[in-house]
This record gives C-alpha cells, structure tokens and sequence, in this order.
C-alpha cells in the first residue's frame, strides 16, 4: 500500500481499517476464525463457518483419561471391566516384548490388514468388470441386477454362518467373505461411475475421431475413477469392521481374534489395547485413502 | 436434390419426431433443408425449444432424424466423425487431462505420433493465447479459457464443419466479444465450413455470413439472410460495425420477430 499525495498537498492513507490477525495457535485450537470467516455476518447455518473446535476435542480427550485414571485408581470399577492405566502400559509392553499366544502383536495386525487387502483387491479385481458391464450394456445389467441388488442392503456378517458351513474356517473363508464384502460395494460404485458420465463429453470423443473402445478407455474410465476410489475406500472401511468380526468368530490370529481370545482369559487389558489398535488402524486406513486419492484424483469434482 | 457432386453440407427434408415415453410425441423439427457450401458460416436463431440443438445434433450424428437425411461432400451422415467436430457450450472438456492433452485428443485417437501432432498443438496453443497454459490441469482455467481449449481440440482435428452449440454462452459479455472476434478470425485463417447455435442476435448477425431463424412447433425455419458483416469485421472494428445503422435494424427487425414467436408460444401454453 502507498501513500499518495492527493490535490491539496494533505495525504490521504489508502489503508483499509486494521485488521488484527489472529495467532496462528489461536487459529489451529479453534478459537479465533479465520479472517474470512470472521467478516461473515451469517454464520448459524454456514457449514464453513464452524471451525474444528480442537481445544475442545483436547478437553474431551484429557476428560475421558481423567475419568478412567480417576475410576480405576480409586477402585470404582474392578480391573476385569476395565483396566487401570499400569495394567494397560505393563500389558502393552509385554505384548511387544513377547507377542499374545506365541504371536507377534505386529503379526496379529498385519494378518488382519492382510485378510482386508487381499479381499479388497479380489473385489476390485472382479467388481470394477462387473460394474462397467453393468453400466454399458443392457444385457449385463438385467443379468446381475437381480443380485446385485438383492446382495446390497445384507450386512456381510450375515453371511459367515453359510461361508463356515460352506468352506470352513480357514483362510480361504475369510477371504472369501471379505471379497464378497467388497465385490458389491466396487460393482456399484463402478456403475455408477460409469453412468455418471456426461454425455457431452462422450459425444466429444466420438465426434475428435474416437473408437468405442478408446471411449472405454480414455472418457468413461477416467470418469469414473473418482468414484471407483470412493468404492474402494469404503470397501476398506467395510472390511476392516468385517475382518474383526469375523476374527472374532473364528481365527487363531488378526487382531480380532486377540481380543476374542484375551476375553475368553477375563485379560481385559489386551482386550481394551486390541479395541485401541483397531480404532487407529481404522482412521490410518481412511485418512490413508483420502491422502492417495487426492494424489491420484486432484480432478474429482472439477468436471 | 443431387447430394452427389455436392461439395458442402445439406441438411435435406429433415424431419424429427420425439416419441415421449408416458405416450405422445414431440415434433421438433419439421421438413428442414439447408445447404451450406464448403467454408461458410452460418448462424442460428430461435427461441427456446425450437429444435436448435437437435438439428446441431442430428447433423453431428448423434441423432438419426426421423425422416429425411444429412449429406457433407455427397455422403450420408449416419454417425459422429472426425469430419464433423463439435464445440459444446460447456463442460465437455477432459478434466483428467492438460490442455495439451485435451488439444491433442483427437490426432492421438487417430495414432498419430506426438511428432506429428506436437508443433501443431503448440502453433494452436498460440493462435488461442494460451501458449503458457499448455501444461495446466483444465479446470484451473477460467470459463473463456475453457472454451478456448475447446476450439483448439476442435481444431486440432481439422473437420471439414465445426458445430458449434451455443459455444460463448457461458461467459462474460467481454469476453465473449473477444471470443467473437477469435472465432472471426480463426474461420478466415482455416476455412471451415461453421454451423453456429447462439441467443444472441448481436452474435448471429455479427459472425453470420448466413444467418437462420428458425420458429417452434414444429421446428423450423423461419427467415434466411445473408450477411455483410463477417466479411466486414475482417477489416473494420467489431464495435463500429454492430453500431453501424444496417447492423441495429436488422437487429431490432429478428428481435421482435422473435419475441413475437415466445408471446405466440406464451399465449399458447396460457390458452
Ligand atoms: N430427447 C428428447 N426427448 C423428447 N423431447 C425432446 C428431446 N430433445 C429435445 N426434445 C424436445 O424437442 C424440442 C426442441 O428441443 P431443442 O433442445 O432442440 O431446442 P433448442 O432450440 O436447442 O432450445 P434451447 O434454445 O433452449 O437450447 C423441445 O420441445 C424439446 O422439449
Ligand atoms: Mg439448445
């Protein structure tokens, strides 16, 4: 900003009026907004006008571990429904040190996000196929729809009893219900990636010279990518709470299984530690995800 | 009519019939013919719902007119070819590609190398005054510069006839006059034979060699002229010739020819 000298010789500041910035600590706890936000005058009902409020999550945070300090410590809950604080710690290193029932802790969680990958990407594999058929051809639609749409609102859960009787317990029958968990979560999203596409931009590629095939490939794909990677990410999600679930009906290892296991021995604290680590690999999955697509996709939402 | 040596575009005796699907049926177009001989502009008018976009899309191929048939240089048009590009109002750009990329589309659909295709690209990235954005993401672009890639991808195909579907409708009255005047230009420089779809009747008569008016229910067409003032615009300021006397009466004369087609339509749909 200048100072100019206007006809009278006096100056004339062309300074808007001080604005005070906020700190940025301010600002990243949630109690000051930002400067934009804080010109608005409709903020009730503005989404974008609610911050993340993070002093207060920090104050939920240390509220909940002061009352588990405080109930454990003061012997207001018995250690077998919940553990003290120590008892956490001690088990936490112990598990580290010396696994849970011969296994690794790391192992039990890689088994876990093994089982959810392997029946992720076999969903993928299959349902993006599925989908894209469904979406291009009449033909393929009418066949599948029946059981795509009959398979949709059953929770996979559901469906262990029939996979136990089926194949078993072993590996395979864990697979398999994580496949089919994400197979019909990746079947529609693909189709709807693919029907999402808008017209105006199929008729471009025909009309620049473009087979049916490099239509496929260079318009409806990449078009429906977005929500492909959508499907994907809630595939994850869906089959991380299924692989704990199924673990713990019936596995020797994974995460679920060791909580499982740890109740069957009233350990509560391995049980509480499993519940944590499932929680955080969970949100490290989601978060993860987004990270990747927003690498992957920068597009999404920009057509 | 004789479409076999014709060298150029005719739409003969088009005819379309929607049949809607709870039963009954819209006639939007009724017995269309036009010819347009190679390298002509042509604009075209109407009020809304007059069949514009389907005769736009009948001529590209999207559509098969219920009777009658469409000919560039002797042969039917039964489907979309490079010959015949299209320019779309908006939204019809490549959003996972560069603009490069989205220019180059068609020659590489073709299995051109980027030998072939690369300094043409470069010369069309110039020509649209985009030569610094050739390696931007598209929808960092504003709405101008969008519609410029879109002519460039046209372009860059090189059809015999652009068609072009309100192409400036989205933007700005500013920069659609720039646009105007690039469209102007890029047809005097190449040649093309152009059917131009616009609301505005100061851009159908400024771009317009030929301009049609077309009228609703059955679509078709109405009034046909032809026009001095592209030829004009070559050499004289786009403002002096839309100021010009000739350009406001012809201007005043197919405004109120068409508002008196939507009082017609209004009153219709009150009786
Ligand atoms: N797919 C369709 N099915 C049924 N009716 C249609 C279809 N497409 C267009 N119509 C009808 O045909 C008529 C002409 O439509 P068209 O889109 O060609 O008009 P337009 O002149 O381009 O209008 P605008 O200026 O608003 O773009 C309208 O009455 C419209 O409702
Ligand atoms: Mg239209």
């Amino acid at each position: 900003m200048t100072d100019a000298p206007n006809d009278n010789g006096s100056e004339t500041k062309l300074v808007a009026a001080p604005q005070e910035q906020p700190s940025a600590l301010m600002m990243w706890l949630g109690l000051a907004d930002n400067s934009f936000t804080r010109q608005k005058t409709v903020k009730f009902g503005d989404p974008t006008a609610v911050n993340s409020g993070r002093l207060y999550s920090f104050i939920t945070v240390i509220f909940l571990l002061l009352l588990w300090w405080v109930t454990t410590s003061q012997g207001w809950v018995k250690p077998i429904y919940w553990p003290s604080f120590e008892a956490v710690g001690n088990r936490l290193t112990k598990l580290y040190e010396q696994g849970f029932r011969n296994v690794a802790l790391w192992e039990h969680v890689y088994i876990s996000v093994y089982r959810v990958l392997t029946g992720v990407f076999f969903g993928a594999i299959v349902g993006i196929p599925l989908g894209f058929a469904m979406g291009l051809s009449s033909v393929a639609r009418g066949l599948f729809d029946p059981i795509v749409e009959f398979m949709r609102p059953i929770p996979p859960l559901a469906l262990i009893p029939l996979i136990i009787l089926w194949l078993g317990i072993d590996e395979t029958a864990k697979i398999t219900l994580l496949f089919l968990a994400a197979l019909f979560i990746m079947i529609i999203a693909a189709r709807s990636g693919v029907s999402g596409v808008k017209i105006s931009k199929v008729h471009a590629a025909y009309s620049l010279g473009a087979s049916k095939f490099q239509v496929l490939k260079n318009v409806i794909l990449p078009n429906a990518l977005p929500e492909i990677f959508t499907g994907i990410r809630t595939a994850m999600g869906v089959c991380w709470g299924t692989v704990v679930a199924a673990e713990l009906v019936a596995a020797e290892k994974g995460v679920g299984s060791m909580i499982m296991i740890a109740k069957n021995f009233l350990q509560t604290d391995t049980v509480v530690i499993g519940i944590i680590i499932i929680g955080i690999i969970g949100y490290a999955i989601e978060m993860l995800m987004r990270l990747l697509e927003r690498w992957l996709i920068p597009w999404r939402g920009k057509g | 009519m004789d479409d076999a040596d014709h060298n150029g575009l005719s739409v003969d005796k088009v005819s379309m019939v929607f049949t809607l699907p709870g039963g009954g049926s819209v006639h939007a177009l009724n017995n269309v013919s036009l010819d347009l001989a190679s390298g002509e502009l042509m604009s075209v008018l109407g009020p809304s719902g007059c069949g514009k976009t389907t005769l736009l899309n009948i001529i590209a191929g999207f559509l098969a007119p219920t009777e009658g048939g469409v000919f560039l240089n002797g042969h039917q048009v039964t489907g979309p070819a490079a010959e015949r590009g299209m320019v779309f109002q908006q939204g019809a750009l490549f959003e996972w590609l560069d603009v490069r990329k989205n220019i180059s589309f068609g020659p590489r659909m073709m299995g051109k190398s980027k030998k072939e295709w690369g300094p043409k690209v470069d010369h069309l990235l110039d020509i649209v005054g985009l030569g610094d954005f050739g390696d931007k993401p598209v929808y960092q672009l504003s709405g101008g510069m969008q519609q410029r890639v879109a002519l460039a991808r046209c372009l860059a195909n090189d059809p015999d006839v652009i068609l072009m579907d309100e192409p400036l409708g989205a933007l700005d009255a500013l920069t659609r006059e720039k646009m105007q005047g690039l469209v102007l230009k890029l047809w005097k420089e190449t040649g093309k034979t152009i059917v131009l779809i616009t609301h505005s009747v100061e851009e159908a008569l400024f771009l317009g060699e030929r301009l049609i008016v077309m009228a609703p229910r059955p679509g078709r067409i109405h009034r046909e002229y032809r026009l001095p003032f592209a030829e004009q615009g070559l050499t004289i300021s786009p403002r002096e010739i839309k100021a010009s006397a000739d350009f406001v009466e012809k201007r005043e004369e197919i405004l109120s020819m068409i508002w008196e087609m939507e009082e017609e339509i209004m009153g219709r749909a009150s009786a």
